[in-house]
């Protein structure tokens, strides 16, 4: 680690800064230096990993590498079963995360998850200017970015920034500033024999509440609408099996209230009594309802951090006030500003059927950066991509092979695809993983592209879309049970819908 | 930008949820979510499956078939309702124009949603026979 002495990339003027040493700014890093861009990278922190340094609180993530696969260990198939791993340009430092779990849980702990990045930044030799926070932006005259920084102003024509959504966020209700945030969650056994009223029904606030299921006396959840849970929902939807424990509690009795009201007030108790009250009314019928508690806890989420790049033009929607972005993950509103790792959520695609990308996890996000970097690398810089030709006669076995094993398709459902385009003069070339929206809207030559979609019902099934004459149409195939569609039937499926297209090639 | 309680508060405006309590339309922005689209980008697209129902808070969407706009819809009004009750694709895309916020509940929830919220239900079927109303008016 001699660059963390040394210290890299100094203030100055770079083709591009990517700001962030979290899974998204090292994805996209080590995708840029895959296609010989030069970048300097920029972080706050002391080391690499960005969230995983601080949480989740309760010591495991939500998303599994699984140490046995039906697939070898370390081969881009075995992505799909490894969620956690980021990307390398060289195989020898594929699957890091395997290594490094003591086989206790498929689910990496936190801190087996930061030794997993550390390890990638390391071992693919990523420099990173570490203690250098990024302080404020503003747009030259010649069009280029100044950021300035705690080390001094640096300039670049192409930002991205991989800042995570991190920035506790919690709503206006009245003494709501009364309440702890997720974000300053203490050690768990601090909450023995207390009363606990946390707010909010997302992952977060059920992952408190199943940490403090043996110390706490009563635990209380609650927000105005419904909790989902990802087994209904049949996605990532929702909250997750492993933090399904309180909502079991609470049906079968245990001392867990789950609760459908919107938060009113926090005040302080009166003294000699509990130290807050929560007053509550419910959203079906609006009765008002009020709760003694001893900590009261919002797991009201996170924003992203975007300093004064709003002032630049950055339009922001939503309750995670994510920037408005592009299906490349380029600013909606201001060009040269780009968005890395769990940001990128903000381009949310199709979003077919409502379900999302995965662009919030790392399963998704390294996907994205990797072909981010190639957007950035062909549109700002040059690059010219390999495009191989592939033979008519293989192209069905092509398409089946990555619906099958792509772990791209498998991790962006609806969202990217691999993508053919098809001219009679030139033939049949593969343009790689693209996102899917772009291909839909964005018109172009003759082309196939391939992923992966689920509507709700659990199914997980291929699409086909063919661009024909600059008209898009979407084609289903059958789902699989086993989830290969190397099949026979697929096979006859597949190549009757590609004739027309591929005819002419 | 506006959180939650600030579009509930919204939404108290808009005839459609006339006849909801506060606690009520804050379940309602909770189970919606917010989405953004810049001029000229596709909401819904014609032929096209997995829509959802939206809900316009702030610009215009334009409703286009083979090309041509048909209707235009602003704050307070809906779409893509039809495909989710008849199970179809849609039969027009519908475009941002301008900038275009929505709030927006994916078609599988709304089933449901509508259920739990009967009163709202006869509202967007007053709003759709308007519209059926008018389309035949337009055509005698």
């Amino acid at each position: 680690m001699a660059e963390l002495t040394a210290r890299p990339f100094p203030p100055g003027d770079y083709p591009l800064i990517v700001v962030g040493s979290g899974p998204g700014g090292l994805q996209v890093s080590s995708a840029l230096r895959g296609h010989g861009i030069a970048h300097a990278v920029l972080s706050a922190d002391q080391e690499p990993g960005g969230m995983f340094r601080r949480w989740p609180f309760f010591q495991r993530l939500l998303s599994w590498t699984k140490p046995y696969a039906p697939v070898p260990r370390g081969t881009r198939p075995y992505e799909r079963y490894d969620w956690n791993s980021l990307i390398p340009e060289s195989d020898e430092h594929r699957a890091v995360m395997v290594g490094l779990m003591d086989g206790t849980s498929y689910f990496p702990s936190r801190p087996e998850m930061q030794a997993g990045l550390e390890a990638f930044a390391s071992r693919t030799e990523l420099p990173v200017r570490f203690g250098c926070r990024w302080t404020g932006t503003r747009r030259l005259d010649d069009g280029r970015f100044a950021l300035e920084t705690s080390d001094g102003e640096y300039t670049a024509g192409t930002l991205v920034f991989a800042v995570g959504v991190a920035e506790p966020w919690r709503p206006s209700s009245p003494g709501m500033e009364l309440a702890a945030h997720y974000a300053d969650t203490r050690p768990v056994e601090q909450y023995s024999d207390r009363r606990i009223f946390i707010i909010g029904k997302q992952n977060s606030g059920f992952e408190l509440a199943s940490g403090m299921l043996p110390w706490a006396k009563r635990i209380v959840i609650a927000s105005p609408s419904p909790a989902k849970l990802s087994v209904n929902t049949h996605s990532l939807v929702g909250i997750r099996a492993r933090y399904v424990q309180p909502y079991e509690d609470y049906v079968l009795g245990g001392g867990v209230a789950i609760l459908d009201a919107a938060i009113e007030r926090i005040e302080r108790g009166e003294a000699g009594g509990a130290p807050f009250r929560v007053i509550t009314r419910r959203s079906s019928d609006s009765v008002e309802m009020d709760f003694e508690a001893d900590d009261v806890i919002a797991a009201t989420g996170f924003v992203a951090p975007l300093l004064d790049l709003p002032d630049l033009g950055v339009v922001t929607f939503g309750q995670s006030r994510l920037p408005a972005q592009t299906p490349f993950w380029e600013s909606a509103t201001v060009p040269g500003i780009y968005f890395a790792g769990t940001i990128g959520q903000g381009s949310a695609g199709l979003k077919k059927h409502g379900i999302p990308s995965n662009s919030g996890a790392v399963q998704g996000a390294r996907y994205n950066a990797r072909v981010l970097a190639r957007q950035i690398a062909e549109r700002r810089f040059g690059y010219v991509r390999e495009r191989p030709r592939i033979e008519a006669a293989k192209v069905v076995d092509f398409v089946l092979d990555e619906l099958t094993l792509g772990p791209e398709l498998w991790h962006q459902r609806a969202y990217l695809a691999r993508v053919l385009t098809v001219d009679p003069a030139d033939g049949i070339r593969d343009e790689g993983i693209l996102p899917l929206a772009w291909f839909v809207d964005a018109g172009g030559p003759d082309a196939i592209a391939a992923t992966l979609e689920t509507d709700g019902t659990g199914a997980v099934y291929p699409v086909i879309y063919l661009r024909q004459a600059g008209t898009v149409s979407e084609h289903a195939i059958e789902a699989h049970p086993l989830l290969d569609y190397r099949t026979a039937a697929a096979r006859r499926e597949l190549t009757a819908l590609l004739a027309p297209i591929l005819g002419r090639s | 930008m506006a959180d939650r309680d600030q579009i509930a508060d919204e939404l108290a405006g808009f005839a459609l949820f006339a006849d909801l309590t506060t606690p009520q339309l804050q379940g309602v922005v909770h189970a919606f979510e917010e989405a953004l689209f810049q001029d000229g980008e596709r909401v819904l697209r014609q032929g096209m499956t997995g829509g959802g129902l939206y809900l316009i808070l702030e610009g215009q969407a334009s409703i286009v078939v083979d090309g041509e706009e048909r209707a235009r819809l602003s704050r307070g009004e809906f779409f893509g309702e039809v495909s989710i009750l008849l199970g179809e694709p849609p039969v027009a895309d519908v475009v941002a124009v301008g900038t275009l916020r929505c709030l927006v509940l994916a078609a599988p929830a709304v089933e449901k949603f509508l259920h739990a919220h009967p009163s709202l239900m006869y509202r967007m079927l007053q709003a759709s026979a308007r519209r059926l109303r008018n389309a035949n008016r337009w055509r005698s």
